[in-house]
């Protein structure tokens, strides 16, 4: 039983939306209107766009060699993730279990190196893995390589990457959730009978998922995206959509096409955020 | 130590340390089956520390606890033959009224329709049929204290441990609670272990109460024994109200004891005490009267300082002439005093409890 629902006066609520709307409207649905406008109009003889309407780009993005970039893209964004989760979640329930003052300190740690500039970092992660490079060095010393490794412009580099740059994104979410369960949820599963193993399947996991979805959201499509560290630690040489959107519109100067493959991004995003709300109250994420 | 039969937990020598500190020390507890034992005290006493170790979520320090004959200290919680209901609920939020109570069951593995008809069975017993959908978020603190009830009671325990399960409710409802969970606790048998720093939810309650205080029990018995012959000064502060008089021992005849006192002679009864002993006289307040002339062995005297209407009885507070304040109640006024009166004031020798002010009385 609901009772009747007032009729409001939608005059203030208008007035206090006012402001943000017509921000978000101008520097958020307008530049991505015209974003997916663009997808639908023609290449320019020397770049830029022509505004006849075509369905050009679609149809290359259908080609094979995009779909394979694309799957490939999906697949390390995916790896990206799992991995991030993995390594993620315990950490964050280790530094959820610690008393304040040691958690925030573990959570600086995290920290530091997001605040080091990116560029800053991928550089380092090449002088680290360059063929007469430290790590390398080490390698031959022990005696575990004959020759230098080759880590540079490999997937795998690529891999690491992305994961040492994405986990601080998966672990906050994570960490903000885990630290909200109360340990009497815990004692009550324990007390009715629950072994630990059962009380983290049918307890710990479902009470932290919102935090867990966040952290899928936070790191898989930022690392779908992403086109620095793949454009870095890649050089170039593998290529995902990030690097060719960027191409695109950079040197390649084919407008609608880049628009297209960011219309695509924008769909897969759209698509996960769906997901999570079919599964979890909006309000539930854990966005830091 | 006597072991009684009927035991069905039993502490020995319990200690509890956390870091430096001695929060429960040298217990001793026998509890009998069926009964409903409630462990009472000021916060800090160690009384839900006793419970949490009955229940397995804190290590005993040393000692030996026993759950039905069996030794419990290296047993973890999911192994012990007792359920816990808790403070705040602790229900899951991520579940329904209907798997919340079956969670149990369901790692127990009991048949489908078994634990279907058991969730419907103890859904009524706490009178809440009919919300099994429901999430614990769409229910009020009483409901979600009875389905948590529930939840506990459907594994069959032989004991089931409370701890301060109504202490987030309001006044209204947990006096209600109070008595359901006594109903409750009749028709199923099962040992109840309460705890609770709440006297008058206490004696409500129990069929014993043990009064704890620093990690040790003071005394342990029927809450009328309790009341009417408290063993020592802090369990007669504690359990309800009493005036409590210090003086000296100045004549002993048989038990009758006359004690000098700041406020002039007085009367009491006990075995044990010496002439020109410091004790303490712990008197109710529904025993306390006053006079206008002098009664035998009584040449205390006060003065009417104000009433207080409580509802159903009136206390009348009187100041002794050392400063101390005295209060006596009445169901109904007496039309005669005023305040600033002066009035001796007497007891009944027999309902007044003498304690030694050094040590505790053995009972």
């Amino acid at each position: 039983m609901t009772a009747p629902k007032k009729r409001r006066n939608p005059l203030p609520a208008i007035a206090q939306a006012g402001p943000v709307s017509v921000w978000m409207v101008l520097f958020v649905t307008v530049p991505m209107l015209f974003i997916i406008y663009i997808s639908f109009m023609s290449r320019g003889t020397f770049g830029g766009v022509e505004y006849t309407p075509t369905l050009t780009s679609y149809e290359t993005l259908a080609d094979v060699t995009y779909f394979a970039v694309i799957l490939k893209s999906l697949q390390v964004a995916v790896v990206t993730t799992a991995v991030c989760l993995l390594l993620g979640y315990p950490f964050a329930y280790y530094i959820a279990r610690k008393s304040a003052d040691v958690a925030s300190r573990l959570i600086m740690l995290l920290m530091i190196p997001l605040w080091t500039n990116s560029l800053m970092r991928l550089n380092a992660w090449m002088l680290l893995f360059q063929t007469n490079g430290p790590v390398n060095k080490a390698l031959l010393a022990l005696g575990i390589v004959q020759s230098p490794v080759k880590f540079i412009y490999t997937d795998a580099l690529v891999l690491l990457g992305l994961i040492t740059n994405f986990l601080p994104f998966a672990v906050l979410p994570m960490y903000s959730s885990i630290e909200k369960l109360q340990k009497a949820m815990l004692e009550a599963s324990a007390d009715l009978g629950a072994t630990p193993a059962t009380t983290f399947r049918k307890v710990t996991l479902p009470l932290t998922f919102p935090g867990i979805f966040s952290a899928i959201i936070l790191t898989f499509i930022p690392a779908l995206g992403t086109y620095t560290i793949t454009d870095m630690l890649g050089g170039g040489k593998v290529l995902y959509i990030g690097n060719i959107i960027k191409n695109q519109f950079g040197t390649i100067r084919n407008w609608p096409l880049g628009a297209a493959l960011s219309v695509l991004l924008l769909l897969i995003t759209a698509l996960l955020i769906f997901l999570y709300s079919r599964f979890a109250k909006i309000e539930d994420m854990e966005v830091l | 130590m006597i072991v009684l039969a009927d035991s069905i937990v039993s502490l020995r020598h319990v200690d509890k340390w956390y870091g430096g500190n001695h929060v429960v020390k040298d217990m001793n507890l026998e509890i009998r089956s069926g009964e409903f034992l409630t462990l009472l005290g000021p916060s800090g006493c160690g009384k839900t520390t006793t419970l949490r170790m009955i229940a397995g979520f804190e290590d005993a320090t040393a000692g030996i606890i026993e759950v039905q004959g069996q030794r419990v200290e290296e047993k973890e919680p999911y192994q012990r033959d007792v359920n816990t209901v808790f403070q705040n609920y602790s229900l899951f939020p991520h579940m329904t009224v209907y798997d919340n109570v079956a969670y149990g069951p369901t790692i127990k593995k009991w048949p489908k329709a078994q634990i279907k008809e058991q969730v419907t069975k103890m859904l009524e017993l706490v009178q809440m049929a009919g919300y099994e959908k429901r999430k614990p978020d769409a229910l009020s603190g009483g409901q979600k204290q009875r389905v948590a009830i529930a939840r506990a009671l459907i594994n069959n325990p032989r004991v089931l441990l409370l701890d301060e399960p109504l202490g987030a409710l309001d006044l209204k409802l947990r006096k209600q609670m109070q008595i359901e969970l006594k109903r409750l606790q009749r028709k199923l048998g099962i040992t109840f272990v309460y705890v609770t720093h709440d006297q008058e939810e206490a004696m409500t309650m129990s069929d014993r109460i043990a009064v704890m205080k620093d990690g040790v029990i003071l005394q342990i018995d029927a809450p009328l024994e309790i009341y009417d012959h408290p063993n020592c000064r802090f369990v007669a502060d504690f359990i309800g109200e009493s005036n409590v008089i210090e003086g000296t021992v100045v004549s002993a005849e048989g038990s009758l004891l006359s004690v000098e006192t700041d406020g002039g002679l007085v009367r009491t009864r006990g075995e044990g005490f010496a002439v020109g002993e410091r004790i303490c006289i712990s008197v109710r307040p529904e025993y306390l009267a006053v006079s206008a002339a002098p009664v035998e062995g009584f040449t205390m005297r006060g003065r009417v300082k104000d009433f207080i209407y409580m509802g159903t009885v009136i206390k009348t507070s009187l100041d002794l002439p050392g400063g101390q304040e005295v209060k006596f109640s009445r169901f109904e006024p007496d039309p005669t005093l005023r305040e600033g009166d002066e009035r001796f004031i007497y007891w009944p020798e027999n309902k007044s409890v003498p304690i030694h002010l050094t040590g505790e009385v053995s009972s």
